[in-house]
């Protein structure tokens, strides 16, 4: 602790990793709007299919639990341990809702046989297949980062226990939750332009 | 660069006001969906949508009391990432 912490050069660090995390989002959107001027039609239907009701649950979800790992770095900025390991394990719990969600909501697309590769796909309109294959890609990726944002916040919960994150240090909360936030800002995107569009 | 200038503590008050007001751009987003405007939905979305990541980035993400480098180089990211987009589609939608 003698040694003086560098917070500036800790973040900037972090914020480089997520400039790459956007383009590489980005360039999913990019095949997203191409492919929506070639297929508007389809994209439409695709979009009805989906569950309007668990994709407005799941934004809500997200965004409740970047408020309270926001709260969780003002907490602990404050020096409240309890109120700290409350708000993160909160947070954690959000995530798995969030992943339960995907879970049924994939479920029936699969029970339906919609998933990359099936029949119903393969056979059918090539605007829907395009559709379904982004909604896979897109989500799947999006989902992989909310499990490892859940593991990033449970390692700082723990550093938290541990008193190795305190109101000193803390950095490694608060990366963890500039992550947090940025599957956040992926779902804000994702929500309307697979279950909005008309 | 001031390595040892405390940083910026918010309160729960402004953190709550500022979730109050994603939740309340959700449901407008939500609600002007069922509203049919053609061709004008989809920009229509994409602000608000744009709307709600500014208020995350500047205030979950701490980017209002961010130094220079930290607001410039982001800038710059969302910069390429406009390119990336804006150019590609425009090549795709007037080849």
């Amino acid at each position: 602790m003698s040694a003086q912490i560098d917070r500036t050069g800790i973040k900037i660090g972090m914020w480089l990793f997520l400039y790459s995390e956007i383009i590489l989002f980005g360039g999913l959107f990019v095949l997203y709007a191409a492919y929506l001027h070639r297929y508007p039609e389809f994209f439409a239907e695709g979009g009805k299919e989906l569950n309007r009701i668990i994709g407005t649950v799941n934004t809500v979800v997200l965004l409740i639990s970047s408020f309270t790992v926001a709260a969780s770095i003002t907490a602990i900025q404050r020096n409240n341990k309890k109120q700290t390991v409350g708000l993160l394990l909160f947070s954690i719990f959000c995530g798995v809702i969030f992943l339960v969600n995907k879970y049924f909501e994939w479920g029936a697309k699969i029970h339906h046989d919609i998933y990359p590769n099936s029949e119903t796909l393969v056979s059918g309109e090539p605007g829907l297949n395009i559709f379904f294959g982004l909604y896979y890609v897109i989500t799947g990726l999006h989902g992989l980062h909310v499990i490892i944002g859940m593991i990033l916040l449970s390692v700082s919960l723990v550093f938290v226990l541990q008193d190795k994150v305190n109101a000193e240090r803390f950095s490694m909360l608060d990366n963890s939750g500039l992550y947090w936030h940025l599957v956040d800002l992926i779902w804000i995107f994702v929500f309307p332009l697979f279950y909005l569009v008309l | 660069m001031d390595n040892t200038e405390k940083p910026h503590v918010l309160s729960f008050t402004q953190l709550g006001m500022v979730l109050g007001i994603l939740l309340v751009l959700t449901a407008v987003t939500v609600g002007v969906s069922y509203v049919h405007l053609g061709f004008l939905n989809i920009p229509i979305a994409l602000t608000i949508a744009s709307t709600k990541v500014t208020f995350v980035l500047l205030f979950f993400m701490h980017l209002k009391y961010e130094g220079r480098i930290i607001n410039i180089s982001f800038l710059s990211t969302v910069g390429v990432l406009v390119i990336l987009i804006g150019f590609t589609f425009w090549d795709v939608a007037y080849r």
